[in-house]
């Protein structure tokens, strides 16, 4: 059975040269980078060298504002929890939005919990923030607004350098969760002003344990660490570096820096055929949170008369991943929070599967798709007493 | 014999070939999320992860459901102190622990400080060990937890842990270790150290970095509260969010698999070069001694000082040998050995201590070399040195 | 063959994948039409009980794999059977006769036993 995977937004497989950067590190060099010796010092080059690519791919000024992590919802957990706590004397108040990844989301509501007060940002139906609104949320206690760029259910690209330019303009600092953007779209936090910016490694063909967090070198200095001990990453996050991982990390933003472009147009084609050929070959579709600023590997459709659910069950059955974020497995069996926020009725949510490409996709895999899913809708729909 | 040779297997080890084989499959084609209900991948992910959980269990006698997989020791040690502090400050807001723990218990004890609670840092004797009966002592109706590492990574002391368990589970206490240089190296059992929470690190046995656990006991009626350190997902039954790292936790199941096979052997064959190593550097240098307990120690460490010798000087000048003064975490500050100095030695011996820590394929010929290397350096050192010469002349025992 | 990871049984998939009974019948005289409020699955059951057997069924269900494995075996259970064979129909017994499932979907047998339950009232009230 030919297998395919199209669920790079859950996670990605890494770059095979990635991999083969990173095996020296495992038992060949595999000295604490914090060591003075021969083999730690190798291992710390090896964890700079690492720190200059991440930098590249975001378009930082300076290295050191890249702080390594162990993932994503970490990057996202320290930049918020860390400038917040930090921050607490000058105010109380965060803003974000409804569409936001449960890392941000959870983070934002134990915050709440802790006494903070949150501004939660409706999304229009693409899943944008109007700038307007954000202007008139924010408030003279407001420290930070955090908003996700590349949207894990449907992709939305948020209008970055107006809503950051509208923070600027009132002296708030704003955090990005580009963990879906990174290596998929390009990015330049020092051109757009970004202050922090959150990053992992295995969405885009890096590898899984670790992340980064961006900080701006004149915000950083009040930020409270949330990991103790040591005093790794200049005092930031405490813990041995995971050199390997941290090299996987560097080799896989400088191969897809230098293949943004190309792989980006690569990705786009194949993910319109995938959605125009589903509308022409399947009746009663449609395509949420489709538009021009939306990344070029994910399309999330709605099949009406069918549950999500059991196509994506289906699919596999026949070798083929892909995801919906509404399921009796979801957390608290909600359709998806993200869905919710755009304004999709909840039966359209729950009939929605999510297709995500990415570098190990083929014209085959897409072809192979599209063979089967348009008789197994119908069969679906067959078996149900809705109209 | 490959040169330089690594002694520092406290700071970090090589991964085991047949570790870095089981991780393999995970860095290539199984490369699925284990949080993806929704497809094969996904549920092959799980699977590795669940076994991996297993035998983290297995090594040191707990159930797979109280493994909590970690980035690490480091965050592991935080969780546990600040995860059980906040979520059970209500009870009391007063810590135990000890001035010789790693930084990342001493670090998180200093910010729970700034939230408010207490914490005693109890003393530790000559050899580095605690006295059960202070820690009796310490403890008051405030107290919600006490946490006191099995073993010194810079000394290798072995805490008497049992008799503190005793002590502070007599009282209904939490119990954390952070067991971080034992597991894996000598007996380790939750249930015999009468711990509740334990700090494993993949990477000081073994394993890969990037990766570690904690152990939370499933206590009854109720289970053990914790407050995450990190928000989003929910993972590990909401006491861990983030996507698991799969590979390296394969490689940490599979560490800690080969492990419970081979310590106790291991042990023994590190004890016999551990105690030829000590015996061929007394031989060859006086005004020498062995730090932390002769006896209940780590069977890898060793840790020296060398009167009237600068221990960055030599170990700078012994490019042959991989080793360290103090903690990795502390060497880039060049802070001397706050351990040391708990232990009682005065600032000049402890800025002439050196550690060696011997590892799974440390052969006897690597340490008769290593011995021979570090005689003739300090026997070189010493000659040029004028303080050595004056305190031979005044015929100084060891001092302090 | 799939690698069914998910909690799955053989005799669930196999459900999903060939569904019996599936449509509906113009002379049932007894049905039902049940809805799952929380995660909105829908089905519709049709019996048409001659000579106080259950000679023919069908189903249509709106909803996720274990639902529509769930009806259709349902269908086959109670097909051929008297009234009293099948009023006391738990749905333990249906999850069992499934192979088991996964603690989030035991709300599809659920939902297949009240609809039951459902269709037979139906036919109860019409007949005396």
């Amino acid at each position: 059975m030919r297998r395919v995977y199209l669920d790079y937004n859950a996670t990605a497989p890494l770059l095979p040269e990635a991999l083969e950067a990173a095996v020296p590190y495992y038992a060949s060099v595999w000295g604490n980078a914090s060591s003075i010796h021969h083999q730690g010092r190798e291992a710390r080059v090896a964890v700079e060298d690492a720190r200059e690519q991440v930098a590249q791919l975001i378009g930082a000024d300076n290295p050191f504002d890249i702080v390594f992590t162990s993932g994503g919802t970490e990057a996202v957990n320290l930049a918020i929890r860390g400038y917040a706590y930090g921050n607490r004397a000058r105010g109380q108040h965060i803003i974000t939005t409804r569409a936001e990844h449960p890392a941000a989301l959870d983070t934002c509501r134990a915050l709440q919990q802790c006494g903070f007060d949150l501004t939660y940002l409706p999304v229009d139906g693409l899943g944008r923030v109007d700038p307007e609104v954000l202007a008139k949320s924010i408030r003279s206690q407001t420290i930070l607004l955090t908003l996700i760029h590349g949207n894990h259910e449907v992709g939305t690209l948020q209008p970055l350098a107006t809503l950051v330019e509208v923070a600027h303009a009132q002296g708030v600092p704003v955090h990005v969760d580009a963990v879906q953007a990174v290596g998929r779209v390009p990015i330049d936090v020092a051109a757009l002003g970004i202050d922090l910016l959150s990053l992992c490694g295995h969405k885009f063909g890096g590898p899984k344990g670790v992340g980064a967090l961006y900080i701006r070198r004149s915000i950083g200095a009040t930020m409270q660490a949330v990991v103790h001990g040591g005093h790794q990453e200049r005092e930031r996050r405490a813990g041995t570096e995971d050199v390997p991982s941290i090299v996987a990390l560097g080799k896989a933003c400088a191969l897809m820096g230098q293949r943004l472009a190309d792989e980006g147009n690569r990705l786009e084609v194949l993910r319109d055929r995938l959605e125009s050929e589903a509308f022409s070959r399947i009746p009663e579709v449609r395509s949420l949170g489709k538009s021009d600023d939306r990344l070029p590997n994910t399309t999330n459709i709605s099949f009406a008369g069918v549950k999500g659910e059991a196509l994506v069950f289906n699919l596999d059955l026949l070798g083929i991943a892909v995801s919906t974020g509404a399921s009796c497995s979801s957390r608290q069996g909600v359709p998806s929070q993200v869905l919710e926020a755009m304004g999709v009725p909840r039966q359209v949510s729950e009939g929605s599967v999510r297709f995500s490409l990415g570098w190990g996709t083929t014209d085959d895999n897409i072809e192979r798709v599209l063979n089967v899913l348009p008789s197994m809708v119908e069969r679906l729909r067959m078996l149900s007493p809705l109209p | 014999m490959k040169l330089p040779i690594y002694m520092d297997h406290q700071t970090t080890t090589p991964v085991d070939r047949d570790v870095l084989e089981a991780m393999m499959p995970y860095l290539t084609d199984q490369f699925g999320d284990p949080s993806s209900r929704s497809h094969a991948w996904g549920w092959a992910a799980e699977e590795a992860v669940d076994r991996a959980r297993e035998q983290v269990a297995s090594l040191i006698g707990a159930l797979p459901e109280e493994i909590f997989f970690t980035s690490g020791a480091t965050e592991s040690d935080n969780l546990a102190l600040k995860g059980m502090a906040r979520a059970y400050q209500e009870q009391g807001r007063h810590i135990v622990s000890q001035q010789t723990e790693h930084r990342a218990i001493l670090d998180s004890c200093r910010r729970l400080e700034q939230e408010g609670f207490a914490i005693t840092y109890l003393p530790v004797d000559r050899d580095g060990l605690v006295d059960p009966e202070a820690v009796r002592q310490a403890i008051t109706p405030q107290t919600i937890l006490v946490s006191i590492m099995h073993a010194n990574n810079e000394v290798g002391s072995i805490q008497p842990l049992a008799e503190i368990g005793k002590v502070v589970k007599a009282r209904g206490i939490l119990f954390h270790s952070d067991a971080v240089q034992t597991v894996g190296k000598i007996a380790c059992q939750v249930d015999d150290l009468q711990l509740d929470l334990m700090s494993i690190s993949a990477h000081k046995m073994y394993g890969p970095k990037g990766v570690g656990a904690l152990y939370v006991r499933k206590t009854r009626p109720r289970r053990l509260k914790c407050t995450p350190l990190f928000d989003g997902g929910g993972h590990e039954r909401g006491l861990r969010s983030g996507t698991l790292n799969v590979p390296g936790i394969v490689g940490l199941g599979k560490a800690c698999e080969v492990c419970e096979r081979v310590w106790r052997d291991e042990g023994e064959r590190l004890t016999r070069l551990r105690e030829r190593f000590v015996a061929g550097i007394m031989q060859g240098l006086n005004y020498t001694y062995l730090n932390g307990h002769p006896t209940q120690r780590l069977p890898n460490n060793i840790n020296l000082s060398f009167a009237g010798v600068d221990g960055e000087a030599l170990i700078m000048g012994m490019t042959e040998v991989a080793c360290s003064s103090g903690s990795a975490c502390t060497s880039t500050t060049l802070e001397p050995s706050y351990v040391l100095k708990a232990m009682g030695l005065d600032d000049a011996l402890v800025h002439a201590s050196i550690r060696f820590g011997l590892g799974r394929w440390t052969t006897e010929d690597e340490v008769e070399y290593t011995v021979q290397t570090v005689v003739s350096r300090v026997q070189r050192i010493r000659e040029m040195s004028p303080q050595y010469e004056m305190m031979t002349r005044e015929g100084n025992s060891r001092p302090g | 063959m799939a690698i069914t990871g998910s909690g799955y049984s053989p005799i669930v998939i196999d459900h999903f994948q060939n569904p019996r009974n599936v449509g509906e019948l113009s002379d049932a005289n007894a049905q039902a039409s049940v809805t799952n409020p929380v995660c909105g699955d829908v089905l519709q059951l049709m019996l048409k009980i001659a000579d106080g057997r259950i000679a023919e069924v069908r189903f249509k269900t709106f909803g996720c794999e274990a639902a529509i494995a769930a009806s259709s075996l349902l269908t086959e259970m109670i097909q051929g059977k008297t009234v009293p064979d099948v009023q006391d129909i738990t749905p333990e017994m249906i999850t069992a006769a499934l192979g088991g499932l996964p603690k989030v979907k035991l709300h599809a047998s659920a939902l297949v036993e009240e609809a039951l339950k459902e269709a037979l009232e139906h036919y109860g009230a019409s007949h005396g």
